[in-house]
C-alpha cells in the first residue's frame, strides 16, 4: 500500500520552491524550443538584445560624454565624427541615444515591476476571496481605468512633480489595473479546477492552496502581459518626457530628447528622427517578444490575436 | 421601449457615479499629495503672507470637508472653479477647447474604423497569405509607433519637404489632416488586429461553412455573414481603446499646436493651474464614459441576441 507522503516543509518554502520550479519549467526546453521556432519571438529577442547590449556597452561604443556640450558644433548633420550628428547644444546624438537606452529600459522595467508587485496580489485576493473584497478592489480598478492610463500617469506626475522616481511611480501605478484584472480572471478559472478543489477537500489552508496551486498556474499570462506592458510603459514614459514632464535635462532620455529636438525640426531633422526611432525599436521589440511568448506559452491561442 | 429606457437610465446613473468618483479622487489627489498648490502658484519668492492670501483665494484654507462640499456643489451646477492662470471660469476655458478635441478624436476614430476594419477582415479571410503578413506588419508598426514621433515625421515629410500640408494650428480644413492621421495610426492597428482575430473565430463557425456550402458568394459570406457576427467584440474594443485615443490626443495636440483640451491640460500643468487640471481630468473621463455608453447602446443594433430590459 502506498504511503501518503506528508509534506512537512513550511508553506513559504514550498511556495518559493514551487514558484522557482514554475519559472524554471516555463523557461524549460519545451517553451524555449517553441520560442526559437517563433519568428516574432526571435526578432523581438534580437532587437532587445542589441538595445540592451548597446546601452550597457555605451562607453565602449562612443568616445563622447552624453552631457558634454560643444556649443561650436550645434545641430550638425551626421558625419564620420558624429555618426548621428549633434543636438541643439552640440552633444553627440549617438552617445545620448546609447546612454538614454539605459534610462528607458530601467524606467520600463521598474515601472512594470511596480505594476506586477501591486497588481498581481490585488488580482489574487480579488479572485480567490471574491465577495466584498473583490467588489471593492474591482471598483477601485474601474476607477483607475476611468481615468485612462496615459491621463492617470500624466495627472500623477503633474501632482507628484517631475523626475525619474515620480515618472516610474506614476507610470507603474497606471499599469496596476491591467495586472489585477488579468490575474483575477486566471485565479477565478484556476480555483474551479478539480485538483485545487481536491486540495481544499483535503483540508489545505487558503494560503497553501494559493501558493502551491493558484499562483504557479497564473504565472504564464503575467509574463506575457509584463512583456507587452514594457512596450506600453516605455511609450507612456517617453510621452511624459516628450511633454517635458519626465526625466529632466541634461539627463539623456529618448522622449525628452524628442521633445526638445522638435524645435529644431526645420534645421536638423536628425535630432527628432533618431531618438524616436530608438523608442519605436524598443517598443516593437517588446511587442514582438510578447506576442511570441503568448504563442509559445499557450499554443491554443496561436494566431488568434 | 420601456426596457430600453430603463437600461439607458441605469447606464446614465452609472456614468454619473463614475464621474463623481473620478471628481472626488482628483479633488483628493490635488489636496493630499505632497506639494502646496498655493505656494507653487505664488512662486518661490512669495512671502508667507502672499501665500496665505492665495490660499484663501483658492479656498484652500477651509477644512477639507467644507472644500469638498463646495467643490461637489459647484460641480453639480457645471461650475469647475476659477482658473488660477487666467482668472476666468474653468468651464468656459474648457468649452472653448472641447470642440477641437472632439472633432480631432471623432475624425480619427472614424478614420481608424474605416481603415482598420476592412484591413483586419481582409487579413482574416486570407490568413497566412502575403496580404495577411502585410497587415500584421502594419499592425506591429502602428502599435509600436510613438504617436508624437509619427506626428513629427509626417510634419518633416508633408510640411517641410513636400509643403503640401500645414504643420501646425487649426486654420482651414487641411489643418486636421496630419493630426487626424497621426492620432488614428494606433487605433487603425488596434482595430485591424482585433477584427482579424474576431473574424478568424467566426470564419470557423458552422453557419459560415453552411453559407459557403449553399454556394453563397465568398464576398457575401465575408462581409455579410462573418463580419456582422464578428462585430460585437470589435465594437467593445473600439470603445475601450478610445481611452488610449484620448491620451494620444494630448500628445498629438502638443505636436501640432492643435488648440484642444490636451494642449490646455499640458499648459495648465506647467503653470500649476490646478483648478483647470482638475476640471480637464473630469471632462476627459466624462468623454470616455459617454463614448463607452454609446458603444454599449450600439450593441443592440449590432448583436440581435442582446436585448435590453
Amino acid at each position: 500500500m502506498a504511503r501518503l507522503e506528508v509534506d512537512a516543509r513550511p508553506g513559504w518554502l514550498t511556495a518559493l520552491g514551487r514558484l522557482g520550479g514554475a519559472v524554471a519549467g516555463l523557461l524549460g526546453s519545451e517553451v524555449v524550443r517553441r520560442l526559437r521556432r517563433n519568428p516574432s519571438a526571435v526578432a523581438g529577442f534580437v532587437i532587445l538584445l542589441v538595445l540592451v547590449l548597446s546601452a550597457i556597452l555605451a562607453p565602449l561604443l562612443t568616445p563622447y560624454d552624453p552631457t558634454q556640450q560643444q556649443l561650436a558644433q550645434v545641430l550638425q548633420h551626421p558625419s564620420l565624427k558624429h555618426p548621428l550628428g549633434t543636438d541643439q547644444l552640440g552633444r553627440d546624438l549617438l552617445a545620448r541615444i546609447l546612454y538614454g537606452g539605459r534610462l528607458t529600459l530601467f524606467i520600463g522595467a521598474i515601472a512594470v515591476a511596480v505594476g506586477v508587485a501591486l497588481g498581481v496580489p490585488l488580482g489574487i485576493v480579488s479572485g480567490f476571496y471574491r465577495g466584498s473584497v473583490d467588489m471593492v478592489i474591482q471598483r477601485v480598478m474601474d476607477l483607475m481605468l476611468a481615468f485612462t492610463s496615459f491621463l492617470l500617469a500624466l495627472t500623477l506626475v503633474s501632482l507628484l512633480g517631475v523626475g525619474l522616481t515620480n515618472v516610474i511611480v506614476a507610470v507603474g501605478i497606471a499599469t496596476i489595473p491591467r495586472f489585477a484584472r488579468l490575474v483575477r480572471a486566471s485565479v477565478l478559472t484556476i480555483r474551479e479546477i478539480s485538483y485545487v478543489e481536491a486540495s481544499r477537500a483535503l483540508g489545505a489552508a487558503d494560503r497553501r492552496v494559493l501558493w502551491r496551486h493558484v499562483l504557479p498556474n497564473a504565472v504564464a499570462p503575467v509574463i506575457v502581459q509584463a512583456t507587452l506592458s514594457m512596450g506600453a510603459t516605455i511609450l507612456t514614459a517617453a510621452g511624459l518626457g516628450f511633454l517635458g514632464l519626465g526625466v529632466q535635462p541634461p539627463t539623456p532620455e529618448w522622449g525628452a530628447m524628442l521633445g526638445q529636438g522638435r524645435n529644431y525640426i526645420f534645421s536638423n531633422p536628425s535630432v527628432t528622427t533618431f531618438p524616436g526611432l530608438a523608442i519605436f525599436l524598443a517598443v516593437m521589440g517588446f511587442n514582438l517578444l510578447g506576442d511570441g511568448l503568448r504563442d509559445a506559452l499557450d499554443p491554443q491561442l496561436r494566431g488568434t490575436r | 421601449m420601456s426596457g430600453f429606457f430603463g437600461y439607458l437610465v441605469q447606464r446614465l446613473v452609472g456614468v454619473v457615479v463614475t464621474i463623481l468618483f473620478v471628481a472626488i479622487t482628483i479633488f483628493l489627489m490635488v489636496r493630499i499629495l505632497p506639494g502646496d498648490p498655493a505656494r507653487v502658484i505664488a512662486g518661490v519668492l512669495a512671502t508667507d503672507q502672499e501665500v496665505a492670501q492665495i490660499r484663501s483665494q483658492l479656498g484652500l484654507d477651509k477644512p477639507l470637508w467644507t472644500q469638498a462640499g463646495i467643490f461637489l456643489d459647484d460641480l453639480a451646477h457645471g461650475n469647475l472653479g476659477i482658473s488660477a492662470r487666467t482668472s476666468s471660469p474653468v468651464t468656459s476655458e474648457i468649452m472653448a477647447r472641447l470642440p477641437y478635441t472632439a472633432v480631432l478624436a471623432v475624425v480619427s476614430l472614424v478614420l481608424a474604423v474605416i481603415v482598420g476594419l476592412p484591413l483586419g477582415a481582409l487579413a482574416a479571410s486570407r490568413a497566412g497569405s502575403l496580404a495577411d503578413l502585410a497587415v500584421s506588419a502594419l499592425v506591429l508598426f502602428g502599435i509600436s509607433m510613438p504617436v508624437y514621433w509619427l506626428g513629427l515625421m509626417l510634419i518633416i515629410l508633408f510640411s517641410i519637404k513636400l509643403r503640401w500640408l500645414p504643420a501646425a494650428g487649426a486654420a482651414g480644413p487641411l489643418a486636421i489632416v496630419l493630426p487626424a492621421f497621426t492620432l488614428a495610426a494606433f487605433s487603425v492597428a488596434f482595430i485591424a488586429r482585433i477584427t482579424r482575430s474576431s473574424m478568424l473565430e467566426v470564419l470557423r463557425q458552422d453557419y459560415v461553412r453552411t453559407a459557403r456550402a449553399k454556394g453563397t458568394r465568398a464576398r457575401t459570406v465575408l462581409w455579410r455573414h462573418a463580419l456582422r457576427n464578428a462585430l460585437p467584440p470589435i465594437v467593445t474594443v473600439i470603445g475601450l481603446q478610445f481611452g488610449d485615443l484620448l491620451g494620444g490626443a494630448i500628445l498629438t495636440e502638443t505636436v501640432f499646436g492643435w488648440p484642444g483640451m490636451g494642449r490646455l491640460l499640458v499648459n495648465s500643468i506647467f503653470s500649476r493651474d490646478y483648478p483647470t487640471v482638475q476640471g480637464l481630468v473630469i471632462v476627459f473621463a466624462l468623454m470616455y464614459a459617454l463614448v463607452n455608453l454609446i458603444v454599449d447602446l450600439l450593441y443592440e443594433r449590432i448583436d440581435p441576441r442582446v436585448r435590453y430590459g
